[in-house]
């Protein structure tokens, strides 16, 4: 009897597994086949480090820190709005039909994830690259970045389902989510003051409080989103 | 309605919040408070200012409660206890600010500066932050609510964003004392309930004034909701 249970508890969560894979793939597939989103957001991030590289030059560090986390943040707004917002009423409702609500948050929070990571390299490098490089401890500052990067777009993912939901903009998503990001910004821009010199060292208890936020949000995600998704 | 005479058509616990009040202001105005060198008579205000902080985050957990038990019934009556509270809290907030600011004009500010040039040094305070955040999200709240049409969906959405929000906020509220420098007393938790923090005498109006100022906010929070069922009579 156990033994049965057991086997049809680990089906479930292999057929989890396998939903949520796919639900990235079609993501993935979405961004290949429309690629004007993709270059969409990309020039987002050149055109904002460019407008900073033109109305200020070489920043020194702490600016240079406070820009490049407020970028940070614009960036995610707009690279993980679109996830919930492209999605037409019709193939809500025939995901609905097919699958589990919590894989398929969890697939957008993923791809989400995986996504912003990705955006998230290419603005440090952009914005080393225009506004001048003070960082001494570039190994962890890069894992800095990516540990930000990735608590912005799990929030901010689950923001633009409510946003979504309530058919608005972007700008909602903006009003929802400050406010909550706050704490978490703060954090991050706290943490990488640390890497510009090599005296002090990088506070790790600080490190683990964001990735336990992290692990709240996804917690707090699967929780609430099958309320949010049925009409 | 469902439940006909729940707490809200109680009277006892109305008077107690009258009484323990009027016990505030006598005895928060007339009982002898150590003098500090910064504070002197100032100190008298931490049974206003605080009870303020106080009732506000009773409210907003009270609020946080009915988003909950919103969205395991679907009782419209539970979404509009969950805004109402909201509200209620939004105005302690407010208040409390506003208690801050008088008490924070006689200790903090620079006399020789007008307010407007000390007030970014001022408001860098962590404590002012975090009632910023909590004020802003349910500010937000209250947006959201507003721009969904459907009375259903508007129920269903803002709860799920009072729980998010609810759940990420006090976090923070732990996390920002400890992360800047602060001139606010009690910057290591929660101010005025550390035993080194408060004299004897000055619990005995405290925690009253607490329980007084909470009771209050709820009893307006009542007769809002009750103003709203009898309008909506139709739907609920």
């Amino acid at each position: 009897m156990n033994l049965v249970a057991e086997v049809v508890i680990r089906k479930n969560n292999l057929k989890s597994l396998s939903h949520i894979l796919t639900l990235v793939k079609k993501d993935l597939l979405l961004e290949i086949r429309q690629q004007y989103s993709f270059y969409g957001i990309l020039l987002y991030i050149g055109a904002t480090i460019f407008v900073l590289f033109v109305t200020m030059n070489e920043p020194e560090t702490k600016v240079w820190n406070g820009l490049f986390w407020v970028v940070q943040l614009f960036i995610c707004i707009n690279a993980v709005a679109k996830s919930f917002l492209q999605e037409s009423k019709g193939r809500i409702l025939y995901f609905y039909s097919i699958v589990n609500p919590r894989d398929f948050v969890l697939a957008k929070l993923l791809f989400n994830s995986l996504f912003m990571l990705l955006m998230s390299l290419l603005s440090l490098f952009l914005f080393t690259l225009f506004m001048g490089n003070p960082i001494q401890k570039a190994g962890q500052f890069i894992g800095l970045v990516l540990l930000g990067g990735w608590g912005l777009s799990l929030i901010f993912t689950f923001l633009a389902a409510i946003a979504a939901k309530a058919q608005q903009n972007a700008a909602i998503m903006a009003i929802l989510g400050f406010p909550i990001i706050i704490p978490q910004l703060l954090l991050l821009s706290k943490l990488s003051n640390s890497v510009f010199s090599f005296s002090t060292s990088i506070a790790l208890p600080t490190v683990l409080l964001i990735l336990a936020l992290n692990i709240l949000v996804i917690f707090l995600a699967t929780i609430l989103f099958p309320f949010l998704w049925k009409d | 309605m469902s439940e006909p005479k729940n707490y809200m058509y109680k009277s006892w616990w109305k008077i107690l919040s009258g009484v323990l009040l009027l016990y505030t202001f006598a005895a928060g105005i007339l009982l002898s408070v150590p003098r500090l060198p910064q504070l002197q008579e100032t100190i008298r205000n931490l049974y206003f200012h605080v009870c303020m902080w106080f009732a506000m985050m009773v409210l907003f957990t009270i609020s946080f409660i009915n988003a909950i038990k919103y969205l395991r019934s679907n009782k419209l009556i539970y979404d509009i206890k969950s805004r109402q509270y909201a509200v209620v809290g939004i105005i302690l907030g407010l208040l409390g600010y506003l208690t801050g600011i008088i008490w924070m004009s006689y200790t903090w500010a620079d006399p020789n500066n007008p307010a407007y040039a000390s007030f970014n040094s001022i408001a860098r305070e962590p404590k002012l932050i975090g009632a910023a955040i909590a004020l802003l999200v349910y500010f937000a709240y209250l947006v959201l609510r507003d721009s969904i049409q459907d009375i259903d969906k508007k129920a269903r959405i803002s709860a799920v964003y009072n729980i998010f929000a609810f759940a990420m906020l006090f976090p923070s509220i732990w996390i920002l004392p400890r992360l800047l420098p602060s001139l606010h007393p009690g910057a290591e938790g929660n101010p005025a309930l550390n035993f080194n923090d408060i004299s004897p005498t000055m619990r005995l109006v405290f925690y009253p004034a607490v329980i007084g100022w909470s009771l209050l906010g709820v009893w307006i929070a009542t007769l809002k909701i009750r103003i709203k069922m009898i309008k909506e009579k139709i739907i609920l």
